[in-house]
């Protein structure tokens, strides 16, 4: 290892980034975007569901039903229909997402103990909506339910109510979004750019006056390394400033071990960006490749679904995609103030990844075809 | 010239493409100091063999050496001893004047001092020291291929190699490089150059001319022009490439 060409070499990265008419303004600028817009734009909490109410009953308890279900945030009635066909009309058409149908009698038979059944139908192209609706119709009438019962002054068996909580999900949701989503800018900034900085090299020839000249495979490769710590920290870093700034998130935990895991995962998503541009002849092929591994990473490293829920051997598979660590140690830090004692299987696993893909880059190098 | 020490020989060097062989079984030997041209048509294998020299590609059969080390087994001990200026303009367009010389004098093992020397030397040699902080982008081509053999040169190495150094600049831009040529060579520089330009071929010590993967020719610009009974050596290139298949 030579100091003084990986000295050379660095600034030789520095000046070439800093002179980039884009790279330094898009480090900059995606993170900010990103952090201000996503937050607020991807929430799974649904709002406004439409629902269609045939009431067969007409009482004054079924009326109430359809009044409180409007008033909710969550939902919105379309319409009372007269029969169940013209409600469904309203889902066909796509103005509603779930039918409300309140039997005949529905009110006497509640009075009469007799347990009666409301009908609850939802439409499942939208799973989520139609599932999330169908949960917040029937809080919705149980709640009427409770209260009618409550001002009446009796007391049915059919008193009990969903026990799903009304936490507020839109906020619960951005907490966990944000640290998610310095994630994903690490790995499309730290992954992408240093593939392109040296596959750009190729494609202009400056790499065969380097692989011409003495240089050490590992002075060169480290010199395309080390820069996207610097450039992963301010990522960082403008992150956590939004986080606080806009969405008053502060982490719970150490701000040096966000930084910690930073440099690790920068030097992950580093190195494979290096050995992708390795076996690549132009931009286009690298930037092909860097998509197929994003891909999976974004799906399957536990950033959108949580790797619990998925099956035991896609489980297994998420052990060998490092954003599945990284992703874990800045939920923890950021919400529960894990230390570094907490995460050392995570850490450790990073930086075994590191490690490997770094030796990878480097050896897959070849400064002679 | 034949009593001098050997820089450059090889032996039998072949490089195969899949089914296609650019370089087929060539052999030569250059002497220290000397300038050998390199000629040959499109596509006859020159840039290729040169590669091989120089450490960027791997011989599919054959040896070699150059400034004493193994082509094959020691590329990275050759490459402290040469300097190397390929056919298309690869210095960092973003990078200033100074900062390329500098950048490449260090990798070369150069200390700062003797760089602040050389480079002082170099600049004001070219009548660049007004464009040492400007972009390289910024700059002519004329100047850039300069440049680019200061670049490779900065280092005084055994042997360098300029692979169609005077590709598309002006007669005076092309007079005055070669000037360059004849300093580096002066100094004790070996140089190795390929050209297509037959007029600078009379100013090398001795030319090979490839045709098709082969050296048809190899000898001094004199003993050329005797041998194939002709006055330039434009002429006798035409004699020699005459049946080149890979060129139209």
């Amino acid at each position: 290892m030579n100091a003084n060409t990986l000295k050379i070499l660095l600034k030789k990265e520095v000046s070439l980034i800093r002179r980039n008419p884009i790279i330094p303004r898009l480090i900059i600028a995606m993170p900010i975007l990103v952090m201000l817009i996503i937050p607020l734009v991807t929430t799974l909490d649904v709002k406004n569901v439409g629902v269609a109410v045939v009431d067969n009953d007409h009482t004054e308890l079924s009326r109430r039903m359809i009044t409180d279900m409007n008033a909710s945030e969550y939902l919105s009635v379309t319409g009372c229909y007269l029969s169940y066909d013209e409600a469904f009309l309203q889902i066909e058409i796509g103005k509603a997402d779930a039918i409300v149908t309140i039997p005949k009698n529905y009110l006497r038979d509640l009075t009469n103990g007799k347990r009666p059944e409301l009908d609850l139908k939802a439409n499942g192209v939208n799973a989520t909506k139609g599932i999330l609706g169908t949960q917040y119709a029937t809080m919705s009438i149980a709640h009427t339910i409770s209260q009618w019962q409550a001002e009446q002054g009796i007391n049915l068996p059919m008193a009990k109510s969903n026990a799903m909580n009304f936490y507020n999900p839109t906020l619960d949701f951005r907490n966990y979004m944000i640290p998610a989503l310095m994630v994903v800018l690490l790995i499309l900034i730290c992954g992408f750019l240093p593939a392109l900085n040296l596959v750009s090299e190729k494609e202009t020839g400056t790499i065969e006056a380097m692989n011409v000249t003495p240089v050490g495979r590992f002075e060169f490769v480290l010199s395309k390394l080390i820069p996207y710590w610097i450039v992963g920290i301010l990522v960082v870093t403008v992150g956590i400033l939004i986080g606080w700034l806009v969405y008053g998130l502060v982490p719970e935990g150490k701000i040096l071990n966000i930084y910690l895991a930073t440099i690790l995962f920068s030097l992950v998503m580093s190195g494979l960006g290096v050995f992708i541009a390795n076996q690549s002849k132009t931009i286009l092929q690298s930037i092909f490749m860097m998509f197929a591994f994003i891909v999976v990473f974004q799906l399957m490293s536990g950033l959108f679904t949580p790797i619990a829920s998925m099956p035991q051997w896609a489980q297994y598979i998420t052990y060998a995609i490092p954003p599945r660590y990284f992703i874990e140690i800045m939920r923890a830090v950021y919400l529960k103030g894990a230390s570094l004692a907490d995460l050392w299987i995570q850490y450790l696993s990073l930086t075994g990844f590191a490690a490997a893909l770094c030796f990878v880059a480097a050896s897959t190098y070849k400064k002679r075809a | 010239m034949m009593d001098k020490e050997i820089v450059i020989s090889v032996k039998g060097l072949t490089k195969k493409f899949g089914n296609f062989t650019a370089v087929d079984h060539i052999s030569l030997e250059v002497h220290r100091g000397e300038i050998f041209g390199f000629l040959g048509a499109n596509g006859a294998g020159k840039t290729t063999a040169m590669r091989m020299l120089c450490g960027l590609s791997f011989p599919t059969s054959g040896s070699g050496m150059v400034s004493g080390y193994d082509i094959i087994s020691q590329a990275e001990e050759i490459k402290c001893h040469i300097g190397y200026m390929s056919q298309k303009f690869s210095l960092y367009e973003n990078l200033t004047v100074w900062e390329n010389l500098n950048l490449f004098a260090t990798i070369y093992g150069m200390n700062s001092k003797t760089i602040k020397e050389k480079t002082d030397v170099a600049f004001k040699t070219l009548g660049m020291e007004n464009v040492q902080n400007v972009l390289v982008k910024e700059i002519p081509l004329g100047w850039k291929q300069k440049l680019a053999f200061t670049a490779a040169t900065l280092h005084s190495p055994d042997v360098v190699f300029l692979d169609e150094p005077t590709g598309g600049v002006d007669p005076s831009t092309r007079r005055k490089f070669w000037e360059m040529i004849y300093r580096a060579s002066s100094e004790g520089m070996t140089v190795f150059v390929t050209t297509h330009y037959l007029d600078e071929a009379e100013y090398c010590n001795r030319v090979s001319i490839m045709v098709d993967g082969h050296i048809k020719a190899l000898d001094s610009p004199a003993r050329l022009k005797q041998q194939y009974h002709a006055k330039t050596m434009d002429e006798v290139f035409r004699i020699v490439a005459k049946d080149a298949k890979r060129s139209d």
